[in-house]
Parts: C-alpha cells; sequence; structure tokens
C-alpha cells in the first residue's frame, strides 16, 4: 500500500480536486456533523469541564518543558519492569528498530493497533521493504489498508468511504491477503464488520509479533496506555508473545494520577462517549501474562524541533483526539487527504510545519495558510492548544524564510505596498481617492483582472462607493 | 470621557455607510465621537497573512493616532480582536519597547461596537426602527476571539419593527477569512455557498452582521445568485430610525 504521502500538491490544489467529489463532501458533512453533535452533548454534560482542559494543559506543559528528565524516568521505570527502551531520532531509526526485532524473531508479518506515530514513519512501508506484512487490524484502518488507501482523519481514517464502498473493497481485496469476503456481501454495517472480525481472527491467532503506539506514558511506572474502541488492539496487546510499541516522546505524562484527566477528556472530545470501550495498560513484562518480550521505542522525528519553537510548542500536548478536524470548516469541506499528511485538519496545518520545518517544502508551506482563522478548533481543544495564534506565528516563519529571496513573490511585494499605502493617513486617503474613481469603473466590471479574479469568479464585488468615510468627514466636519 | 471612532480601512475605503452609520448613532446616544484622521488600519491584513515585519508602522500609526483617548470604538469585531490580541505581538516584533507600552496602553480600550453600547455605555435599546425581516450572522471574531456573546442580538431584538429569525449553522465560519478568501479561493467558496443557503432559508430580506469582510463575502455570493437579501452592517440597522430611509 502507499499510505504515505509523497508528492502532494501545495493544499490550495488539493483542496480544489477534493471540493470538486461530491461524494465524499455529502460523506464528510454526515461524519463530522453527526460526531459534532455527539462531543457537544457528552462534554455539556460535565460541569468543569473548562477547568479539566486547563488541567490537561498544565499536566502536558509540566510534562514537556522537563521533557529531558521525564523519559530518563520513563526509560528507568520500562526497563525496571522488564521492557527493552530504544531512542529513535527519526522515521527510518524507528523503522529499523521494528523491523530489526521483527526479523530476530524470524516473522513475515506484524499485526498492527491503530497508532499515527507508526504511519507518521510509514512503518508498515519500510517493513513491506523488508519482506514483512503489517497488518492493520482497526477497522477503519483495515477499509484503507485494503483498499491501498490513504488515512483522512486521525481517529476515522476512512472517513471519506461509505459502506457500498467499503462492501466493494472488501470483496475485491480481503482473499489477497487472508480469509476472503463472500461475494454476496451486504453493504450492512453490522455484516461488514463480521466479515472484518473474521478476517482479522485469523491473524490476531497465528502473529507472533504486535505493533503499538500509545496514548499515554507513564514516566513515573512506565505505564503505557492504549485507549480504542474495538477490542482490536487489546488483542494486539495481549496475544502475540511480542509486542513493539513506537512512542512519540511527547506522549509522556509524569504520574499515574494524570492519567484520571485524560482518561476524561479523550474520549469525551475524540467519539463524544463517555469512556471509550476498552483501555489497556501495560507495564514491561508481565511473567507469564501477555507478550513475553516488550519493547518500547521512544520517537522524536521531529517533535524537539517543534518543542523548541516558542509559540508553537503548546501543540505537543495534543493527545490526538480530533475534535478540531470535526469541527474545522476547512476539513469539513475537503477532507483529510488534501492536507498531504497522516496529520490532517487544523492540528496538522501546525503540527507538519512544526515537525518538519517551513521554508524549504512548499506543500508544508502551504499548511498554515489552510485555515480562515474561525478560531472553532481552539474552542473544542481539551488541552488548549491556540491553534490559530500558532497558525499565524508560523504563516510569519513562512513569509520570513522567503525574506531576501532574489525574485520576491508578488504577494510579498502587495504587502508591502499596502502596508507603505497603510503606515500612513495621506497616503491612504490619496489611494482611495484613486480607487474611488477607478472602484467605479471597476464597479462595472463583472469581473477584476490578476489576483482579484479569484475573488470575483463566484462573487460579485459590492458598488464602490462615491467617497471615503475620510473624505465625508472632512466634508462634514470642515 | 474622549471618545473615538475607528472607522478600520475597508469600512473607509468601500463601506463608509457603516462609520457614518456609528458617527448617527453614538451622537444620538449623546456620545460626542471623534474620529483622528491619522488613522488608517489596525494591521490585521499583514499580521495574518505572516508579514510582521510590514505590520509594524502600521500598528505604530494606529497607536500613535489613538492614543489619550478613554475608549475606541470600531464597528468590526476582526478589527477590534486584531487590536486587543495581535498589536503586543506586533509591538514585540519592532523591537521598540516605547511601541509595546504604548501599545499595551491603547490596545484594551478598543471596543467592537456592540461591546461599547452594552458594556460602556450600558444600552440595548438603542432607540432603533427597522420593519425588516433579519437574521444575524456572529462572526468568527466577534463571538470567538473578543467573546460578544449575545451583546449583538440584544441589541437587534431592541429595535422596533425588526422580526429577528435564527440562522441555521450560525457559529459556522463564512469562509471570509482575510487573504483566506483569494490564497485558498475554492475553499472560501464552498464555505461562503453554504452560509448563503443558510441564509436564503430562512427567509430573511436582510443579512446583519458586525463585520463589512465577512458581509462583503457572503453578499458578494447572495448577489451572484441573484437572491434578492440585502446584507447590511449592525450599525447601520441600529442608526435607522422611523422617518429616515
Amino acid at each position: 500500500m502507499s499510505a504515505t504521502f509523497v508528492g502532494m500538491p501545495a493544499f490550495p490544489a488539493a483542496a480544489r480536486e477534493a471540493l470538486a467529489d461530491a461524494q465524499l463532501r455529502h460523506n464528510l458533512t454526515h461524519a463530522t456533523h453527526t460526531i459534532r453533535g455527539k462531543r457537544a452533548r457528552a462534554v455539556g454534560e460535565v460541569p468543569d469541564w473548562d477547568e479539566l482542559r486547563d488541567a490537561g494543559a498544565a499536566i502536558k506543559d509540566r510534562a514537556l518543558l522537563a521533557l529531558d528528565e521525564q523519559l530518563v524516568r520513563l526509560e528507568e521505570s520500562l526497563t525496571e519492569r522488564g521492557a527493552v527502551v530504544h531512542w529513535a531520532r527519526d522515521a527510518a531509526e524507528a523503522c529499523r528498530v521494528v523491523a530489526d526485532v521483527a526479523k530476530a524473531h524470524g516473522v513475515d508479518e506484524v499485526v498492527k493497533v491503530k497508532s499515527m506515530a507508526t504511519q507518521e514513519i510509514g512503518l508498515n512501508e519500510a517493513l513491506a521493504a523488508e519482506g514483512i506484512s503489517a497488518w492493520e487490524t482497526d477497522l477503519a484502518e483495515l477499509i484503507v489498508q485494503l483498499g491501498d488507501d490513504l488515512p483522512s482523519h486521525i481517529l476515522v481514517p476512512a472517513i471519506h468511504r461509505n459502506r457500498a464502498e467499503i462492501r466493494e473493497i472488501f470483496r475485491s481485496r480481503m482473499g489477497a491477503s487472508g480469509r476472503p469476503a463472500p461475494d454476496d456481501l451486504a453493504d450492512d454495517p453490522g455484516e461488514l464488520a463480521n466479515e472484518a472480525r473474521l478476517h482479522l481472527r485469523e491473524k490476531f491467532l497465528r502473529a507472533k509479533v504486535g505493533v503499538s503506539g500509545a496514548n499515554f506514558a507513564v514516566a513515573e511506572t512506565g505505564t503505557l496506555v492504549v485507549v480504542e474502541s474495538e477490542g482490536n488492539g487489546r488483542m494486539c496487546l495481549t496475544l502475540p508473545e511480542v509486542l513493539v510499541s513506537v512512542v512519540g516522546i511527547e506522549k509522556v505524562v509524569p504520574t499515574w494520577a494524570d492519567l484520571d484527566v485524560f482518561l476524561r477528556l479523550l474520549p469525551r472530545s475524540s467519539t463524544g462517549e463517555r469512556m471509550n470501550p476498552y483501555t489497556s495498560m501495560w507495564h514491561g513484562v508481565t511473567p507469564g501474562d501477555g507478550p513475553q518480550e516488550v519493547h518500547v521505542v521512544l520517537l522524536d522525528n521531529g517533535r524537539t524541533r517543534a518543542l523548541a519553537d516558542r509559540v508553537g510548542r503548546q501543540t505537543l500536548r495534543c493527545i490526538r483526539c480530533s475534535a478540531c478536524l470535526n469541527v474545522c470548516p476547512v476539513y469539513e469541506r475537503v477532507g483529510g487527504h488534501a492536507y498531504g499528511s497522516v496529520y490532517p485538519g487544523p492540528i496538522g496545518a501546525i503540527l507538519n510545519p512544526l515537525m518538519r520545518g517551513v521554508g524549504t517544502d512548499p506543500q508544508v508551506d502551504s499548511l498554515p495558510y489552510a485555515s480562515s482563522l474561525c478560531g472553532a478548533c481552539y474552542e473544542v481543544c481539551p488541552v488548549k492548544i491556540d491553534i490559530p495564534s500558532v497558525l499565524v506565528d508560523l504563516r510569519a516563519q513562512v513569509v520570513d524564510a522567503h525574506r531576501g529571496a532574489r525574485r520576491p513573490k508578488a504577494e510579498a511585494v502587495a504587502m508591502a505596498a499596502t502596508a507603505w499605502t497603510l503606515s500612513d493617513s495621506r497616503r491612504l486617503a490619496r489611494a482611495e481617492r484613486v480607487s474611488g474613481r477607478t472602484g467605479r469603473w471597476w464597479g462595472r466590471l463583472a469581473s477584476l483582472p490578476g489576483p482579484g479574479r479569484r475573488w470575483t469568479a463566484a462573487r460579485d464585488l459590492p458598488d464602490p462607493p462615491r467617497e471615503s468615510f475620510r473624505a465625508w468627514w472632512r466634508r462634514a466636519h470642515r | 470621557m474622549r471618545v473615538a471612532l475607528m472607522v478600520t480601512c475597508v469600512n473607509d475605503a468601500m463601506f463608509p455607510g457603516t462609520g457614518r452609520a456609528v458617527v448617527d448613532l453614538l451622537t444620538r446616544l449623546g456620545v460626542d465621537v471623534e474620529f483622528p484622521t491619522a488613522q488608517t488600519c489596525c494591521g490585521q491584513p499583514m499580521v495574518n497573512t505572516g508579514y510582521l515585519d510590514e505590520a509594524v508602522p502600521v500598528v505604530r500609526t494606529f497607536v500613535s493616532a489613538f492614543e489619550g483617548y478613554d475608549a475606541v470604538v470600531a464597528p468590526s469585531g476582526s478589527c477590534a480582536g486584531s487590536a486587543r490580541h495581535q498589536h503586543r505581538l506586533v509591538a514585540e516584533r519592532s523591537g521598540d519597547p516605547g511601541l509595546v507600552t504604548a501599545a499595551a496602553e491603547v490596545s484594551p480600550k478598543v471596543y467592537e461596537l456592540s461591546e461599547y453600547l452594552v458594556d460602556v455605555l450600558g444600552v440595548t435599546d438603542v432607540g432603533a426602527y427597522f420593519p425588516h425581516r433579519v437574521t444575524y450572522h456572529p462572526t468568527c471574531h466577534s463571538l470567538r476571539l473578543l467573546g460578544v456573546g449575545d451583546r449583538p442580538r440584544r441589541l437587534l431584538e431592541a429595535v422596533r419593527g425588526l422580526t429577528l429569525v435564527d440562522l441555521p449553522g450560525a457559529e459556522e465560519c463564512c469562509g471570509f477569512g482575510g487573504t483566506f478568501a483569494v490564497k485558498n479561493a475554492d475553499v472560501s467558496v464552498a464555505m461562503g455557498a453554504d452560509k448563503a443557503r443558510h441564509v436564503r432559508e430562512t427567509g430573511a430580506e436582510v443579512l446583519v452582521a458586525g463585520d463589512n469582510s465577512c458581509l462583503m463575502h457572503v453578499g458578494g455570493l447572495l448577489s451572484r445568485e441573484r437572491s434578492g437579501v440585502r446584507v447590511m452592517h449592525l450599525a447601520e440597522v441600529l442608526a435607522s430610525t422611523e422617518g429616515a430611509s
């Protein structure tokens, strides 16, 4: 499969293509509005929700500001309890560790718990290159994997698919990787889920190595936590003999008691449930119970770069709930693929530039502009990441990265000219007199020339006024 | 109390009627409002596009124009939000401690119109008359950046003759977003088209909001669709009286 986004166009072009897909628009509107309503109801039940958000933000900040100490503590706790800790600077190092563990056990397949970190590092592709199949066992990830598709949402990666499409994928693709789906498979959700269950069961029972991420890692106790809905995670975490967990270094929380806050914040924000169906916690190796060889890969891959960003570091508080995607009016209309990353939506628009840096890849540089700055994301974020402020700061970083270019962009020239005009009221008054004359002429045109066409292609211009406010004031208060 | 009108660059150049409406309204309420002619723009177009250095002289002009006033009233949630939340960033970028101090003095005195009317003047019935079916769009920056809450609605509900109808999905962004409207024109228009559809569903004659930039976007779509729905700034509705047009 091709679950990494390589060579994606910049956001505006990708968004244009997505907007033209009426089926996608319909699926997304329905799905985002449903989950939005569920979240609002679940959050509305908690009288101290805002204080809970403050607590979540404070705990994460405490961990992040002493990340070096917290991670060493985590390593000690994990090692004490029999886990093997690996440190990975980047995707290649992390993938290497997982592949080496799999090879050491002579396996050609692993079963996977849904995990953003392993998506981020392109683990499935890296393992495939070494002859190891990585089976996704989360229902939506299975749909994406079987469909040779890309995920488009953090929580519900197949949000862009409807059940008729899913039936087709199951019927045509399941046979190639295990138990086939029957030809007369119906597109009833219950029947589809059951078919996935049967297909996955033989993989769960066969696999010697499981791969997961973690929602939280407790430094004090060495506890890893996976929060999920389907129970596939529990299967992967308990049945195989060997378990490898790839954990972003920002997942660390200092103490066991801190989980209290996050296990209340996450399900309500994420699926709109009071509590998720399955919460698995494990500490290294428990003799005679579950995997007897446990590896933990602590992954940087750009997180320390984000941590060094004064405004942007709050982004590392993110607990991947995807509430920001579900309320985002831009995401709702274009879906996840347009963001060109496993992290789409408002969080992706800041996380990708922060982890990868700006000024080199036009696709990454386009992401901070993929927002109308409406602020709906900030309002729902369970850890109060001020996404609009981070977006604006990243825009400044993008502009600064291109300052001094030999051929400045037309936009930079226009902005400099606008700023020059707007720095002095006499210049502005002069510009208004000129535009008042040309405006009356333009006003009779159906469309503007140049970049103005992007406005007039779908929107009429207002009738230009006879005189500016400034001119009226002068006349009236002479 | 010295009160200044911050008309905003968009209103100055394109919607002078809104500025005149604020002057009429405040004068009717006994406020002697001044228009500091040195004012230009809040700098938001530069800041939100990433041009912080370019915003520095604009913010400097803003601060020097409004220094010394007790209240600065803006018929725009977005521009008031920019002054209150972004000027500090721009001032810090300038490296000029004098500008940082001056901006910190002026910023908290900037009010969006409905905030000034309800919180400072303590009025919700401004004596307006507007016999039309109206729907109200709460713009994102007034709603989420400033938190004006139901102040505009309370002002509209007190207008004689006015029928206020709920706008479905009112709190969803209209898609204007400043330079977003041209940098991501397709998404902007898709968002605006949904907003325009909701407006038409209400059967309202007039769409009212506190930001002309958003209204220019939605109004541009409504006009292209030949919908017959007018867009009007809150200030213009509140300035309307019996006998006036």
